[in-house]
């Protein structure tokens, strides 16, 4: 079915009873082209671009749980391209140029909303890097605007801006930056894929991946022996779960990042605001919402859970940058599991086996590249070549130490990023 | 989280500056390759389950431990001075 305002009004003036599955719960047939392993946004994402990009519809998603329920549907939604190192900064352009038509091209309201990134600064030292961030956005053809005090100030008043430890000197205004409603990525990507023929098949758990003469065949899952001609590894979190299946060992280690979101309130921060000296970075949801967050707990967990020291650390920062936050109820907090790597930049690359591929290492970044990571993991699964745009997401770039992806400056190493 | 510092007893998390994978104990020779050391410095097995890292206790004694752990739990199994499982594995 196609959504349009003749389908709300027949459909609300008729009970609501015309509307239909977003997509199909096929059984797995015995042989794909390709198979995605993960149905996350990343997958989902991949299979849309590989049938409606590529011309592949022969395609599976295999997910273990259901679509939707994991990192995809459990993040801080933030869409931004303020990205400087050469590598990155071109693959976030092309994300969010894909994401301002993302909702035309799938016919689904993800709800994105560019209501801008503040990113605000707090030394002249800071402000000097704002500046030169803020050039290499503009030279990529993206937006960016310097704000000094009292620009942060006309759209940010509450603020505490003359707090001791760090006063507000400015901020990197980043207008097409913003939120979407993470599950409907998930959900329209879903949705666009299954309408062009991919099969996206839950609660089906790869089990292993068979390789034969140093070429993958297929995929052992618990609803049985699937083969495939390529397989696609994108199960960020336990991406090295996975790899471990192919005899691979990855550069990642998997860490917890917490989020927090209040009761909804009335419409109360317009943007998003990052405050890097404090680790704490806020939004508010179209429910009303404050969401925020902060650093990783920075160590290995899968647990899905944080520690009570990273939380205290988080709110203390939004309480110095935002004190009305102190009114506020907290409602939750969720510990997400990250793809950490050492340079903390992704990888998107081919494996030593023939036909494997893989796409992992977000680190805490993984929604914003939603929609580019799967239009070039398709790329590169469609033809065998990197996209122009993730050419340097290598997955040997560590051990040849050649473009490290080193966004913060912090070192190539893990527990660093 | 807390773990035990086998010098100064049981502490908070906070206490502590995380190092990562204790493969950090089994250093290669300087002229072992590349692969060895992307290997040492890269490579992870990141197991969901038991694992082994390393921790120093920083706000106390500076003392280098060996954490085992389990990273689905969180739940700790044993510490013990990283010096002691280096001699104990020559």
């Amino acid at each position: 079915m196609r959504f349009s305002a003749w389908q709300v009004l027949k459909n609300g003036l008729t009970g609501n009873k015309g509307w239909t599955p977003h997509w199909r719960s096929p059984e797995p047939k015995k042989e794909y082209d390709i198979i995605i392993i993960g149905g996350g946004g990343h997958g989902l994402s991949t299979a849309y671009h590989l049938a409606a990009v590529y011309g592949n519809a022969n395609v599976a998603v295999l997910e273990k749980g259901y679509i939707g329920g994991g990192n995809v549907g459990r993040n801080t939604t933030i869409v931004r391209a303020n990205y400087f190192l050469d590598g990155n900064s071109q693959f976030y352009s092309h994300s969010l140029k894909l994401w301002e038509k993302m909702e035309g091209d799938l016919n689904f309201n993800a709800m994105h909303s560019q209501r801008g990134i503040i990113n605000l600064f707090h030394s002249d030292g800071q402000r000097d890097a704002a500046a030169r961030r803020g050039n290499m956005m503009i030279s990529q053809g993206d937006d960016a605007i310097l704000l000094d005090r009292e620009g942060v100030r006309e759209q940010v008043p509450f603020l505490d801006f003359e707090q001791t430890r760090f006063p507000i000197y400015g901020g990197l205004y980043h207008k097409r930056g913003g939120t979407a409603r993470h599950d409907a990525v998930a959900w329209g990507y879903a949705r666009g894929a299954d309408q062009r023929g991919v099969d996206i098949i839950q609660n089906c758990e790869v089990t292993g991946i068979d390789i034969e003469n140093g070429a993958v065949t297929g995929v052992q899952t618990t609803k049985g022996p699937i083969k495939a001609k390529k397989v696609g590894m994108v199960a960020a979190g336990r991406s090295g779960q996975v790899a471990a299946m192919a005899g691979m060992r990855l550069p990642i280690e998997s860490n917890i990042l917490q989020a927090f979101v209040t009761e909804g309130l009335k419409p109360c921060l317009d943007h998003v605001v990052t405050y890097g000296m404090g680790h704490f970075y806020i939004s508010q949801s179209d429910k009303g919402g404050l969401v925020f967050g902060g650093d990783l707990d920075f160590y290995a967990s899968y647990a899905s859970r944080g520690n009570l020291s990273t939380a205290e650390h988080v709110i203390e920062a939004g309480m110095a940058l935002m004190p009305m936050i102190g009114k506020a109820k907290m409602l939750r907090s969720w510990g997400g599991i990250m793809d950490m790597t050492p340079d903390g930049s992704p990888i998107i690359d081919k494996t030593d086996i023939d036909g494997l591929y893989v796409d992992c290492g977000w680190n805490y970044g993984g929604f914003k590249a939603v929609p580019a990571s799967g239009d070039c993991f398709a790329h590169l699964l469609a033809t065998g070549r990197p996209h122009d745009v993730a050419k340097k997401f290598r997955l040997d770039r560590f051990r040849t130490g050649v473009d490290i992806l080193d966004e913060e400056g912090k070192g190539s190493q893990h527990n660093l990023h | 989280m807390r773990l035990t510092c086998p010098l100064c007893g049981e502490r908070d998390r906070r206490e502590f500056y995380y190092k990562g994978d204790a493969i950090a104990l089994n250093r290669p020779a300087p002229d072992a390759g590349t692969d060895a050391w992307d290997d040492y410095l890269y490579l992870r097995d990141n197991p969901a389950g038991v694992t082994k890292d390393l921790w120093q206790h920083e706000l106390g004694c500076s003392a280098w431990i060996v954490v085992e752990r389990n990273t689905v739990t969180h739940e700790v199994l044993s510490t013990a001075l990283a010096s002691d499982v280096k001699k104990a594995t020559k």
